[in-house]
């Protein structure tokens, strides 16, 4: 690693820290600050309903939201930040006693199962269907690939969630039974198996899973598809596989060693990027399988103005957004060495 | 090259270049056949949701005869779980949501090309700065922020446009200035610098026209998301509204209309009119961007 790319890294390391910080500060004033922000609403409300007294209420309210009220706005904005640097956001208000990073720790591992895998699946088969249709540009099943393709990435992905569990789970087709039972179409694993490392719990989460993940694969393969067939496109041209062609190598070889090499380069870094973008969407997704992932939870919270919990899960969410971005921008600059000259990726 | 053109002069010119762009904008969309069928789509759907009502006024009382019914002559997408007809609800369902997606994309795009040719017109630490600050807005979450955001205030359809606006500026802003960069280095930009016109005037009068097909596929780009926010928090049940498409796939879902076969159409007219809605947006910018971007044609 030389001197360019240790700065650029270092710029990029800034920028994640600065962004972070933005949100947190974003989210301290929006609770702290606002005119009837929760905390003097918390307040108020013991003082009239219980008939506290007014410093009674404040002490509930401080060992509620970890706040020291009798500090100035200054100071209880910098045990704050500290607080949020040891990702300590205090305990939840729906479930008195609960840390709200243990919930988050509990729930965040199956919204990355579900997103993880859909786009895993839909970057696999989009890639080769997108490097396809370039390569084949005048086959007949090209503008069925394209045109399904664009049509997918327009649609709204709770849209598709709804279309699969009409075509999965409700229309029987001419049968008795749907193809996959309604039950198995919400929640996280069926009733009746343990939870651990056994198939029948493997099997469950897979096929209770199966719903966020086709939404998710949907959702996202007419973008890869697109985005590939550019890529590839533009490569076909390019001098390196010119020569290639003219030195007779074989189609399929210059296809996958020559060309998908290249052209799968800008869409590696659009992976990562997609990964925390999908996990700030998963809300009504999680919320139509009754799934219970990071964005069901941040919904419950809102709905409950479990402030605490809301705070926290915004934050890891934005946290694991800025990280994909980190990672692509720093992958691409490993493999690409002009990205660091010209001192920045293009964003699309 | 003495003497500085006059003000009929620069007029003339800049009305000819608007007409040619505007020419360029309709060939764009009617030269693409995918292009002309999203126009006329969209088109089909602002004058429904304008005219329908007329001819379809909702049923404002309910009729519990008929709760959930099929499909039929009289109710031709059957009726909702209150006997309401459901047609006319699609019918007046998409003024309120085509309104609110025009007008965030409107304060959107007013704002990023501000910003957008501000910073790449100026130029320096203002352009680093604020390049650097929208880099870090893009990668705020907007979704989950919108919802965080509904559980302190109550947004209603106006509040709500200017929320999705401020947060979507970045992204158009970011589009617009690598425009204006490459456009000021060419030769009539040049000119007006030399010239030492004011910069909002060329901005509006240089820029501008030349931008059109560009601003017009982000415009549409721009209602689409306004509309999958707006539709995705009704359907979460964090936006007070009362009749549109999203509230309508809301309480069917709520209904448990799913398990329904009859009623099936309840959940389904108005998911596909949202589709079509949006695919009609998305068609509408995809001939332009191939239009005004020879480099995306093959």
């Amino acid at each position: 690693m030389n001197r360019d790319t240790a700065w650029y890294i270092a710029t990029r390391i800034f920028k994640v820290l600065f962004t972070v910080w933005v949100v947190t500060t974003l989210i301290f004033f929006l609770i702290r600050l606002m005119p009837s922000n929760p905390i003097e609403q918390y307040v108020q409300n013991l003082v009239v309903q219980y008939g506290m007294s007014y410093e009674e209420a404040n002490s509930r309210a401080m060992s509620l939201f970890s706040i020291d009220l009798n500090k100035n706005l200054f100071l209880q904005y910098v045990d704050y930040l500290k607080a949020a640097v040891r990702l300590d956001f205090g305990t939840s208000f729906l479930s008195p006693g609960v840390k709200v990073s243990t919930i988050i720790a509990s729930r965040l591992p199956w919204t990355l199962f579900t997103v993880g895998t859909g786009l895993i699946l839909s970057f696999l088969i989009g890639i080769v269907l997108g490097a396809i249709s370039a390569y084949r540009r005048d086959s007949w099943y090209e503008p069925i690939i394209s045109g399904v393709s664009s049509f997918l990435s327009a649609i709204p992905d709770f849209l598709i969630a709804i279309f699969i569990i009409l075509m999965f789970g409700v229309f029987t087709w001419g049968g008795a039974k749907s193809i996959i039972p309604i039950f198995q179409m919400r929640g996280n694993y069926g009733a009746g198996v343990t939870q651990g490392f056994n198939w029948p719990f493997i099997k469950s989460i897979f096929a209770h899973g199966f719903g966020p993940i086709m939404t998710y694969f949907f959702s996202q393969i007419g973008i890869w598809v697109i985005l590939m067939k550019g890529s590839t496109t533009g490569c076909l041209n390019a001098d390196y596989a010119i020569i290639a062609r003219a030195r007779g190598l074989h189609p399929k070889k210059i296809l996958s060693s020559y060309i998908g090499r290249n052209a799968m380069l800008p869409i590696a870094t659009e992976f990562a990027m997609r990964l925390g973008f999908i996990i700030g969407g998963s809300l009504i997704i999680e919320q139509l399988f009754v799934y219970q992932g990071i964005g069901l939870e941040l919904l419950k919270a809102t709905t409950n103005r479990d402030y605490p919990l809301m705070q926290g899960i915004f934050l890891v969410m934005t946290i694991a957004i800025v990280l994909s971005n980190l990672l692509a921008e720093i992958v691409y600059s490993i493999l690409d060495p002009r990205i660091r000259a010209e001192g920045g990726r293009k964003h699309v | 090259m003495s003497k500085t053109p006059t003000a009929a002069q620069l007029n003339l010119t800049t009305t000819t270049r608007l007409s040619r762009n505007l020419r360029h904008l309709r060939s764009a969309i009617f030269g693409d056949p995918i292009g002309s069928v999203g126009f006329f789509l969209l088109l089909a759907i602002i004058l429904m949701s304008v005219f329908g009502p007329i001819w379809f006024p909702l049923d404002t009382i309910s009729d519990p005869t008929k709760l959930l019914n099929p499909p039929s002559a009289e109710h031709f997408l059957g009726t909702d779980h209150l006997g309401r007809d459901i047609w006319a609800q699609i019918v007046s369902g998409g003024r309120e949501l085509l309104l609110m997606a025009f007008l965030t994309a409107s304060i959107a795009v007013v704002l990023g090309i501000f910003l957008g040719s501000f910073s790449a017109l100026v130029g320096g630490k203002f352009d680093e700065m604020l390049l650097f600050f929208a880099d870090v807005w893009l990668t705020i979450p907007r979704f989950p922020l919108l919802v965080v955001l509904s559980g302190f205030f109550t947004l209603d359809a106006l509040a709500l446009a200017l929320v999705l606006a401020i947060l979507s500026w970045a992204g158009l802003y970011r589009t617009v200035r690598a425009q204006v960069l490459s456009l000021r280095s060419r030769d009539f930009i040049e000119v007006a610098f030399m010239l030492d016109m004011p910069k909002l005037y060329i901005i509006f009068k240089e820029v501008l026209p030349n931008m059109m097909g560009f601003i017009v596929a982000n415009f549409t780009l721009l209602m689409r998301a306004a509309i999958y926010a707006q539709v995705g928090l009704v359907f979460l049940g964090l936006l007070p509204l009362d009749q549109n498409w999203g509230v309508m796939i809301n309480v069917a879902w709520n209904q448990g209309v799913i398990y329904n076969p009859d009623a099936i159409w309840f959940l389904l007219s108005p998911t596909i009119v949202i589709c079509l809605l949006i695919l009609s947006l998305v068609w509408i910018s995809r001939s332009m961007e191939e239009f005004f971007n020879p480099g995306l044609r093959k």
